[in-house]
């Protein structure tokens, strides 16, 4: 059966475009407020959205990240309200792919089993787990395939092509590749790294190839349209519901317009 | 001397000590960390690189360090006799230089450029900063701004060795947050830059490498006792944060099977107040900072802020090989409150004439203890990983020592 995620992909391309995946944490900037912020991306042009599950340790993002994770954990976010987000957004948009990104430790205190159960039954359609690497992932995989839950693996410039066959035949869905050696958040330029880095992981896997950090223009999603089958978008929307301070139709209307423009962009690669 | 182990070892192949230890990190630094394991394995089969660093441990370390027979504390400790492995009269004033050593001639080997390191007390900072103006690396140092306020000698000493200290001012603003800044900083820049990891926690190879760094801790003193008492201790004793001078003193001894290793975990308030950095003692398996291991956690899997004076202490994780060491039973991990580690500072120092790291105090305070428990007859190795003048700015406030009624009174 072809899962939920790989038939949205498999649309765009059939629309010969490349897919927008956004980004925003769960609980940010409240639980409510992030909800109807992740469906803010699916109706301003997202076929993916990744619902961050916020950590205290989040080594990989870049200060935007790291602030909205700190708001949502002052908050009080716990992992229910993250998979309540997952429900709400996926009852709400029923033909888009709703994924979970966060670090592992909350994946593994909550159960592996468990989470993976309680992300299906919530419509969630996979994970994402940056620090999980392919070595350490036998048992998350295990679970997440007995719920129909596809495992996105991230892939650096970094990676050798032995590595990259190694970790494009154990992921599902979609393989990340990172346009830049670095943490989150928004670049004036999208590295050229990106380019050479989905030839050489496209060589590995019939998996579509979406690149993600540092996007954050319809201009830059346009290029990477150009070589990848899928952009990723997250720091900049986290940046627009920031500078909207408290005014929530204004932060919901930004990332509306956000979405709306990086849409355009990978539809004109 | 340095007489880094080259057998089959725990860990695994894949970094476990049991259940404990393992690669979690990002994609993007595999390739780096395998880089570290690959030629740390080369290494420390090279008999130039062993000779290279016999040499500087023995010529500008200082190694062998002294050990110390301090009869005036033992007195206070039950009467049993309190040996003190001298850590503190290495250069830079703890066991930190040990694996600095190690890992600067690798990086070197590595053809990197550039060193960047965490430090909670400054200790493996200024020892990273030491290593960086010997071998001409730049050298960028993280350290948790709160740190930086209560350890402001040891950014002084580390500016003045040519290092930048970065005041990390995310989270806790600890040693926690300053390892996520030093790794945002090693993903970005990993082509020119090794992170000289400060302790036996992070990702394999880094528990065992830096372990093996600091075997020679436990190598000397324990023939050091043979010699000086005709046998093994009745115990070894150590503060334990991420561990690793712990774990240096600790490794050759197990298989002595007599001898009871006991770490000594930052109570801080009390481990039974939400203040403390009893990681061990409170906490639960998790990942932490790339390994499977003890952490301070909550139900969601979120890291628990950790409390301690101890600034180097001052850590809601563990090494892997700990938790290792903790689950079979071959070591034992006690908590020492804030108030038990101050006095036991003073005492050595007005006992003996030797003023301890905070951090180290705790290994004292914890020998009190064990010596009142094992009386007279027992003989206790104590770790005595560094020397007190970093920390005399919270010694002189939690004494009141800028009162001039403080003076005096030698006990």
């Amino acid at each position: 059966m072809t899962s939920k995620l790989s038939q949205v992909l498999a649309a765009a391309r059939a629309e010969e475009r490349a897919a927008l995946i956004g980004y925003l944490p769960a609980g940010f900037p409240s639980v409510e407020g992030g909800i109807k912020a992740v469906n803010a991306l699916l109706e301003g042009g997202c076929d993916v959205v990744e619902v961050g599950l916020p950590h205290s340790d989040p080594v990989l993002d870049g200060p935007t990240i790291q602030t909205a994770d700190d708001i949502a954990l002052r908050g009080g976010v716990r992992i229910t309200d993250v998979l309540r987000t997952v429900r709400e957004v996926a009852a709400a948009h029923p033909v888009a792919a709703v994924l979970v990104m966060t670090y592992w430790n909350p994946v593994d205190r909550y159960g592996t089993a468990r989470f993976a159960a309680d992300l299906a039954a919530a419509g969630g359609a996979g994970v994402i787990l940056p620090d999980l690497p392919v070595e350490e992932s036998a048992e998350w995989r295990k679970a997440a395939a007995e719920h129909g839950l596809d495992t996105v693996f991230v892939v650096a410039p970094s990676s050798q092509d032995k590595r990259l066959a190694e970790v494009t035949a154990a992921g599902s869905g979609f393989v990340y590749a990172a346009a830049v050696m670095g943490v989150t958040g928004s670049r004036a330029q999208v590295g050229e790294l990106a380019e050479d880095l989905v030839a050489r992981t496209r060589a590995t896997t019939e998996l579509p190839v979406c690149v993600g950090l540092g996007v954050s223009t319809g201009a830059q999603a346009a290029q990477v349209a150009g070589f990848a089958d899928g952009v990723i978008v997250g720091s900049a929307f986290v940046q627009r519901i920031l500078d909207a301070g408290e005014d929530e139709p204004a932060a919901l209307a930004a990332v509306r317009a956000l979405a709306a423009e990086l849409a355009q962009g990978v539809r004109s690669r | 001397m340095s007489d880094l182990p080259t057998g089959p070892q725990v860990p695994d192949a894949r970094g476990y000590f049991g259940a404990y230890g393992g690669r979690f990190i990002p994609e993007a630094l595999i390739a780096a960390v395998e880089q570290v394991a690959e030629e740390y394995e080369k290494a420390k089969n090279d008999p130039a690189f062993t000779a290279e660093l016999d040499l500087l441990l023995k010529d500008y370390t200082g190694r062998p360090s002294p050990l110390t027979d301090v009869h005036r504390f033992s007195a206070e400790a039950g009467g049993a006799r309190v040996l003190l492995k001298r850590e503190d009269l290495n250069h830079t004033g703890s066991h930190k230089i040990n694996n600095v050593l190690g890992q600067a001639l690798l990086t070197r080997r590595m053809g990197k450029t550039r060193i960047i390191a965490e430090t909670g007390a400054g200790q493996h900072g200024v020892a990273t900063a030491t290593a960086c103006a010997l071998f001409g690396f730049d050298c960028t140092i993280y350290m948790g701004e709160v740190d930086t306020e209560r350890q402001a000698l040891n950014v002084a000493r580390m500016r003045m060795l040519g290092a930048e200290v970065v005041a990390v001012k995310s989270g806790s603003r600890t040693l926690k947050d300053a390892i996520n800044e030093a790794f945002r900083d090693w993903v970005a820049n990993v082509d020119s830059t090794h992170y000289l990891f400060g302790t036996v926690a992070g990702p394999h190879p880094f528990p065992a490498m830096v372990r093996d760094f600091h075997r020679v801790i436990g190598i000397e003193a324990r023939a050091q006792v043979l010699e000086r008492t005709g046998a093994l201790p009745d115990a070894v004793v150590a503060c334990v944060g991420g561990g690793s001078n712990a774990m240096g003193i600790f490794h050759e001894f197990i298989p002595d099977a007599g001898v009871r290793l006991i770490g000594c975990e930052a109570a801080g308030e009390g481990a039974e107040t939400p203040r403390h950095a009893a990681t061990l003692t409170k906490g639960e398996p998790g990942v932490l900072h790339g390994a499977r291991t003890y952490v301070l956690q909550d139900e969601d899997g979120q890291t628990i802020e950790s409390h301690s004076i101890s600034a180097g202490l001052d850590y809601p994780g563990v090494g892997p090989e700990h938790a290792w060491l903790k689950d079979t039973g071959r070591a034992e991990y006690r908590p020492v409150t804030d108030d038990a580690a101050m006095q036991a500072l003073r005492l050595l120092s007005r006992t003996e004439g030797i003023i301890p790291a905070i951090e180290s105090a705790h290994a004292l305070a914890g020998a009190l203890e064990l010596g009142r428990e094992l009386g007279p007859d027992a003989t206790i190795l104590v770790s005595l990983s560094g020397r007190g003048d970093k920390d005399m700015h919270t010694a002189a406030q939690y004494f009141g020592l800028y009162d001039e009624s403080a003076q005096g009174e030698n006990r």
